[in-house]
C-alpha cells in the first residue's frame, strides 16, 4: 500500500482473529489493530480528524498553538500531527501516567503541563480548561466534546470493521472520550442494528477518582447511553492478566487497555457460549505495548505489577 | 442474603472509614436502603429524587446498572455492589 505522507496513512488497519483465545468455533474474537496507526494508536484518527476540520473551517493557521488535556494517546497523536503540519502543541497530562508518554509527546515536540495526580483526566480537563481561558489565542480542539472524535470512527473504522467482518455482533472497545464507541456505535446501529455495542471501563485505584465532591464528575459531551448496550468495568489486575494472554495464546504485544476490553469481550463470549450462540466479536486494540514496558505489565509477578499500576492512570 | 457495596472514597466519611459494607435487598433500591438505616446520608449521596445522580456510576457485579435495570436490578448473595464517580479517559 502506498500513501503520499505519513498523515495520509491514517487507519485501514488489519482486523486479526484471535483463533487461541476464541472460546469456540462459533464464537470468535478479532482484533482490530489500532496499534498500526502512525503514532502506534487509536488515537491518529480522531487527532487528524479534528485538525482536518478545524482547518478546513479557518480556524487554524500554521505556527498556531494547540491545546489539549489528555491521559496520553490523543496527546501524543495531536503532537505528531502538529509537527506534520507545523503547529505548537501543550499537551495538560496527568503526573501519573507512564513515563514513555511524556517522551513520546516531547519527541515529537509537545510541550507538557502536568496536572495533579489525585483526580485523574478530570483534573487535567479542568486545568485545560483553565489555561485555555488564560491563554486566548491557544486552540483547544477538545476531544471530549468534538464532534471530528467520533466522526473520524464512524467514517472509518465503522466501515472498516463491517468490510472486513459483515457478520459481526459484538464490538467492543474502551469508553475514554466515547468517541470510538459512540462513532463505531452509530455507524453499526445504522448498518447491522443487531451488533451490540460494549463498553470496557477501566477501574482505577482510588487516588485517580479523588476526593471531590461527587457534584465535579466529569462526562465526556459526546457521550450518548444510547448508543452503548452494556458497560463493563475491568480492575487493574483483569487487564494485567489478559494483556499477558494476548501475549502468551495470540503472540500479539499490546497495551494494558486492550487487556481490559479483552476481558470484557471474553465475558460476552462466555455468554455467547452459555446461550448456545454464534457470535464475532470485534474488540479495539488501542495501542501496542510499547509505552507500557516500564509497568513490567509483561514480565514477573501480577500482584506487584497491580500495585504499581495502583495510583497510574494506566488505559 | 448478603452482598458486599464497595464504597468510594469520598463516602467513607459516612461508613467510618470502612471500604466496603455488607447488606441485603432483593433489589439495588432495596440495598441502597438498607445502607442508608445504618450509614445516615448515604442514599442523600446518591440519589436525586429518587433517580441515580448524573456522576455516580454504580457497578453490579462490574456491569453499570444503568444497562441492566437500574434500581431495581435484582441482587443474589454475593453479589458485589461498587459505587464509583464519573471519570474521564483519553
Amino acid at each position: 500500500m502506498r500513501y503520499n505522507s505519513l498523515l495520509e496513512s491514517v487507519g485501514g488497519t488489519p482486523l486479526i482473529g484471535l483463533p487461541h483465545l476464541s472460546p469456540s468455533p462459533d464464537v470468535r474474537l478479532w482484533a482490530k489493530m489500532e496499534d498500526r496507526n502512525p503514532t502506534g494508536s487509536i488515537k491518529d484518527r480522531p487527532a487528524l480528524a479534528m485538525i482536518n476540520q478545524a482547518e478546513s473551517r479557518g480556524e487554524l493557521i500554521p505556527g498556531d498553538t494547540l491545546l489539549e488535556p489528555t491521559s496520553g494517546n490523543t496527546g501524543i497523536s495531536l503532537a505528531m500531527a502538529a509537527k506534520v503540519k507545523g503547529y505548537r502543541m501543550v499537551a495538560v497530562m496527568p503526573e501519573n501516567t507512564s513515563p514513555e508518554r511524556s517522551e513520546l509527546l516531547r519527541m515529537w515536540g509537545a510541550r507538557i503541563i502536568y496536572s495533579s495526580p489525585t483526580g485523574g483526566s478530570n483534573e487535567a480537563v479542568r486545568h485545560a480548561k483553565e489555561l485555555a481561558e488564560k491563554n486566548p489565542d491557544w486552540k483547544m480542539l477538545y476531544q471530549y466534546g468534538n464532534e471530528a472524535n467520533w466522526q473520524s470512527h464512524y467514517l472509518t473504522t465503522g466501515p472498516e470493521l463491517l468490510a472486513d467482518l459483515p457478520t459481526i455482533t459484538h464490538f467492543v472497545a474502551g469508553l475514554g472520550t466515547t468517541g470510538t464507541l459512540m462513532g463505531v456505535g452509530r455507524y453499526l446501529k445504522e448498518n447491522q442494528p443487531q451488533t451490540r455495542i460494549i463498553a470496557a471501563e477501566p477501574r482505577y485505584g482510588e487516588q485517580v477518582y479523588g476526593l471531590r465532591n461527587l457534584e465535579n464528575g466529569f462526562i465526556p459531551e459526546l457521550y450518548d447511553e444510547s448508543i452503548l448496550d452494556s458497560r463493563i468495568s475491568v480492575g487493574a489486575e483483569d487487564a494485567v492478566r489478559r494483556t499477558r494472554a494476548m501475549l502468551t495464546e495470540e503472540g500479539m504485544f499490546v497495551g494494558i487497555s486492550t487487556g481490559a476490553i479483552l476481558h470484557a469481550a471474553l465475558i460476552l463470549a462466555e455468554r455467547a457460549v452459555a446461550a448456545g450462540e454464534s457470535a464475532d466479536i470485534a474488540l479495539i486494540v488501542c495501542d501496542g505495548g510499547w509505552k507500557y514496558l516500564s509497568s513490567g505489565a509483561y514480565a514477573g509477578n501480577v500482584e506487584d505489577v497491580v500495585k504499581d499500576l495502583e495510583d497510574q492512570l494506566w488505559a | 442474603m448478603s452482598v458486599t457495596v464497595e464504597i468510594p472514597t469520598v463516602l467513607r466519611g459516612l461508613t467510618d472509614g470502612q471500604r466496603a459494607v455488607s447488606a441485603s435487598g432483593e433489589n439495588l433500591a432495596a440495598v441502597i436502603s438498607d445502607v442508608d438505616a445504618k450509614h445516615n446520608g448515604f442514599a442523600d449521596r446518591l440519589l436525586d429524587s429518587g433517580q441515580l445522580r448524573r456522576f455516580i456510576n454504580i457497578y453490579v457485579n462490574d456491569e453499570d446498572v444503568r444497562f441492566l435495570q437500574g434500581l431495581d436490578t435484582p441482587l443474589a448473595d454475593g453479589d458485589v455492589v461498587t459505587v464509583l464517580p464519573a471519570v474521564a479517559g483519553g
